[in-house]
């Protein structure tokens, strides 16, 4: 599925019966979530059948992942509650490599017998495609890391967390909303545990526990005489957190412009509904931007999108190679510019890394799906693009002989590959606020949040839209502006960015569903960054009649 | 074999509703067999095989309802999901929306099954991707593809008394042809109920032929361009449009169907040539005839002459509004001409040809205003003839505005499921230039 009809079907509140449940699994009742699953010494015992099955047949390598996949999901509209959805997928998922070639099958069958017959189907398979494998695969050697586990460093798990709080809480921000202005809002609670076990004929067996939360709403004010409407959605930040991040600690709120509040590591729904509503209020009248260029500066919530397109997506190492070429596309960044060692990707103050550790972040793991212990490692370094984001059978094309640990599986039954890490902009090193960066711009536009987003199939020419824009006119904001998007192309646009704040100002955006590959499969990735400025990016007015 | 017959369906579903104690019931069954090829860099990349079944139970006690599922269909499994859909039912807050399941129908005998490619084989699938790796190589170009193919069914039974059942067969094909020199991609898609149609090796032809057209594209001006739109590209764009006849939202105040207090219902909104409708009965996209909530889905007009003919209204919405429930479309047909693109081309004095397009989000929901990229072939036309390939543009356009500037309708085309035409349309506006191939 894709994301934009799964949004589409969330923004419905669609009956949980048109949900597709192979992708989430089957429904099962909130109590159900509690239930312990199999302990480690369990599925390694499991585990170990499909390594010695594929073993004894002939295979060089092979790894199991069994999954227990939990979700959670709560819509409402006003006053209403549309959905209480409960799921849990329950499977395992065997790679081979035999005659040098890759080899996956999965099954929902978790006995003895039902992993021996999978593993001998996935041994076939890597068999069957041999006969048209240009090259065998090469793996990069790993660490074998024993019997370990890791968990996503939760404060309150949301499975503990009654279904009447989170409806209650939903409800609130609505009626908050609704009684600030707004005609109609939509909201939703995303929650997910994976709870994942890996082993590989290297020796590892890996037993982890990982934590995603996502709080969005979409509130819209009418005004029916004029013939229009407005929406401002959420600025929250999907996160690898627990509950916990529906606390709305004051400690973690920043201040923007105009009474903005921005959010870092701690939520708070009802106060951010009741400004959004307030805010597409005052979008009804605001002023239409006068098409230019602009000096641009960017709030991270919007960044982090920008950041996700334009950086994220151009140096996956997949996509640079033309695995992707028919579907999302290939790349700009390509193999030739980054041996050149000297191809300018961005300004000299322009840091980009990618991370797998990121405390908070979604792609925040201790091992990946293949066994490799995660890290973090420069993308981006003064400017310069130094690095790809690749797995263990993609490293030896670039020379290198450690996988940088990116590698992903939406489920048990989905075969695992090269997925985007977190990828981040490094704050700038010295003191420098929002008000401090406004005051410096003579003619610009600050941009808050997330809004449309289009960038071509190898990542050089973008358009992006934001939720709020202001207008900056001689370091001061003087009113809302609407009708706003930039046009630029990625090389010119990173190396436009002349200021980024400091790192009191960094946080984390990001996104439950980067989709890619064929059958597509979604990944969840964050993006860590603080306000940067971007001077001189061409901006176009959006406002038509219909 | 996940795939039932409507007599195994129903016999499956109608014990499950035998251990139902809640006031309705509700039961889905279906299931799917589908099998893939993918291939990059002219070598097979990954296949698979996936069959996947599954029952959903939605109980309900008045407004409060209950969804449970389930993949085993013993006695044993079929009473546990049920009785977990009435626990879920009783813990479940009201839904003030909630409609009462509907009882018996009867619906047209849909045409959207073909046993040829219900029977695709592992052997099939590996000859589509030879098809189109041999002659690229042989052209120095590399491809890039995705073949998938399934067979489905599903059914619907509840306490009102309603049976419904439906099979389906479908297949998908995209290649995207990129040149070794990497300055030219060419891309072809195909979709069909029935294999038989299908020529792996005819759309590879045409997305390498292309591939190499498109090599060493020029840059000119971005601006208001006349623009002969294939049916992909078309059909991008229009979908968009098509999908957003909801009653609903148009009522609300927040969608482009909605003017002053009401809606743009009986209105002229686009160019008199446009005549646009759904059919699951039309031959060359047969689909299923009736909806997720039982109801029939018959042929409807939706535009005529440029006029908005209906909305579609959900169960709920039309009881508010005391109407009939009207399904959303299960296809679109768009009304084309006798031009072929060769006519199309030799009519144009200074125009753009676009194979397809890419990245399309909304900008504005209140105009419908797209933005997206040109993608894997787009052609500069001058005096009746392709002149040269032109560098890809951005777009910034609405469908309806596109639609009222509408020159000329051309051969209709399938294409991801629905009938749509060649097109050429005046004035359309292309933002910025982008340097991707």
């Amino acid at each position: 599925m894709k994301r934009r009809d799964f949004v589409q079907m969330a923004g419905m509140g669609a009956g949980a019966m048109m949900l597709p449940v192979s992708m989430f699994g089957n429904n099962i009742s909130a109590e159900a979530l509690l239930e312990p699953g199999l302990d480690p010494a369990a599925k390694k015992v499991l585990a170990d059948v499909a390594l010695n099955t594929a073993r004894s047949l002939g295979a060089t390598y092979a790894d199991a992942r069994i999954g227990r996949y939990l979700n959670q999901y709560v819509f409402t509209r006003e006053d209403k509650v549309q959905n209480v959805v409960n799921t849990e997928s329950f499977g395992i998922g065997i790679r081979v490599i035999a005659n040098g070639t890759w080899g996956f099958a999965s099954t929902n069958d978790v006995t003895q017998d039902g992993i021996k017959k999978t593993t001998e189907r996935a041994v076939a398979i890597a068999k069957a495609n041999s006969k048209f494998q240009k090259e065998p695969v090469k793996l990069a050697p790993t660490q074998s890391h024993g019997e370990v586990s890791w968990k996503t460093p939760i404060k309150k798990d949301f499975k503990d967390v009654p279904i009447s709080d989170k409806v209650d809480l939903l409800l609130s921000a609505n009626a908050a909303a609704m009684e600030n202005g707004a005609n109609f809002v939509n909201s939703a609670l995303f929650m997910v545990n994976e709870q994942k076990y890996f082993a590989s004929t290297d020796g590892s067996y890996i037993d982890q526990d990982v934590h995603r939360i996502w709080p969005t709403f979409d509130v819209t004010a009418i005004d029916r005489a004029e013939g229009k409407f407005k929406s401002r959605n959420a600025l929250s930040a999907p996160m690898g957190m627990g509950f916990e991040y529906m606390d709305g600690l004051d400690s973690e709120k920043l201040k923007g412009p105009e009474g903005l509040i921005l959010y870092r590591n701690s939520y708070d729904i009802v106060e951010d509904a009741t400004n959004a509503a307030k805010q597409a209020k005052e979008m009804l009248t605001a002023k239409s931007v006068e098409p230019g260029k602009y000096d641009l500066v960017l709030e991270p919530n919007h960044l982090g999108l920008t950041i996700h397109e334009s950086v994220g997506h151009p140096t996956e190492l997949d996509r640079v190679l033309g695995y992707e070429a028919n579907y999302a596309g290939t790349s700009f960044a390509t193999i030739d510019k980054w041996k050149s060692g000297d191809f300018k990707y961005g300004s000299d103050i322009v840091n980009i890394f990618a991370d797998k550790t990121q405390p908070g972040s979604l792609g925040a793991v201790g091992y990946d799906d293949e066994g490799v212990k995660t890290k973090k490692w420069d993308i981006i370094r003064n400017g310069v693009l130094v690095n790809y984001q690749a797995i263990r059978d993609q490293v030896a094309i670039l020379g290198q002989n450690e996988s940088h640990g990116c590698c992903y599986a939406q489920s048990w039954n989905d075969v695992q590959f090269q997925r985007m890490p977190n990828i981040s902009l490094e704050p700038g090193k010295e003191k420098y606020s929002i008000e401090e960066m406004i005051k410096d711009v003579e003619k610009g536009i600050y941009i808050a949040g997330r809004g449309s987003y289009s960038i071509d199939q190898q990542r050089y020419n973008f358009q992006f839209g934001g939720t709020v824009f202001y207008e900056i006119k001689e370091g001061k904001i003087v009113g809302m502006l609407n009708d706003v998007a930039y046009q630029s192309n990625t090389q010119e646009f990173w190396n436009s960015c002349v200021k980024i704040c400091d790192k009191d100002d960094y946080r984390m955006f990001g996104s439950f569903f980067d989709g890619k590959g064929q059958p597509s499969q979604v990944s969840a990735v964050s993006h860590g960054c603080s306000h940067s400025r971007f001077n001189g990016i061409n901006v176009i007015n959006t406002g038509r009649t219909i | 074999m996940a795939i039932y017959t409507k007599e195994e369906a129903k016999k499956i579903m109608e014990k499950a509703l035998s251990f139902s104690t809640a006031d309705t019931c509700s039961i889905n069954l279906s299931g799917s067999e589908s099998g893939n090829i993918r291939y990059a860099r002219n070598s097979v990349s990954t296949s698979g095989h996936r069959s996947n079944q599954s029952l959903v139970v939605e109980s309900s006690f008045g407004k409060k309802s209950g969804v449970a599922t389930i993949d085993e269909f013993d006695d044993a499994s079929l009473e546990k999901v049920v009785k977990r859909s009435e626990e879920l039912a009783k813990l479940s807050p009201e839904n003030p929306e909630f409609m009462e399941p509907l009882g018996p129908q009867t619906y047209d005998e849909s045409l959207s099954y073909i046993k040829e490619t219900a029977n695709i084989s592992p052997d099939y699938r590996a000859e589509v991707a030879n098809s189109s790796i041999k002659p690229a190589a042989a052209k120095d170009v590399t491809a890039a593809g995705f073949f998938n193919d399934s067979a489905r069914f599903s059914a619907k039974l509840n306490s009102k008394g309603l049976f419904a059942y439906n099979q389906s067969t479908g297949m998908d094909f995209t290649v995207t042809m990129r040149t070794n020199d990497g300055t030219g991609s060419g891309w072809a898609s195909r979709d069909y109920n029935d294999v038989s149609i299908f020529d792996a090796a005819e759309a590879s032809k045409i997305a390498i032929d292309k591939a190499v057209m498109s090599q060493n594209a020029k840059a000119i001006e971005p601006g208001k361009y006349t623009v002969i739109l294939e049916p992909a590209a078309a059909n991008d764009l229009l979908s968009r449009m098509f999908w957003s006849f909801d009653a609903r939202r148009a009522d609300e105040g927040r969608s482009f169907m909605s003017k002053d207090d009401g809606t743009k219902l009986g209105q002229k909104i686009v160019d008199e040539r446009v005549n646009v409708w759904s059919d699951p009965l039309h031959p060359e996209i047969p689909s299923s005839t009736w909806d997720g909530d039982g109801l029939p889905v018959k042929k409807m007009k939706w535009l005529e002459k440029g006029v908005v003919k209906n909305l579609s209204y959900s169960r709920y919405w039309a009881s508010q509004k005391g109407v009939d429930a009207t399904p959303s479309p299960s296809n679109f047909i768009m009304a084309g001409g006798d031009a072929s693109l060769d006519d199309l081309i030799k009519d144009t004095k200074k125009g753009i040809l676009v194979t397809r397009l890419w990245y399309i989000r909304s900008v504005d929901p209140q105009t419908l205003l797209y933005t997206g990229l040109t993608r894997d072939g787009t052609f500069y036309i001058e005096n009746g003839k392709i002149k040269h390939p032109v560098k890809n543009f951005r777009f910034n356009e609405s469908p309806v505005i596109m639609l009222n500037n509408l020159e000329t309708l051309g051969k209709q085309v399938r294409y991801n499921g629905n009938l749509i035409p060649y097109m050429k349309i005046r004035d359309f506006t292309f933002t910025s230039l982008s340097d991707a191939v």
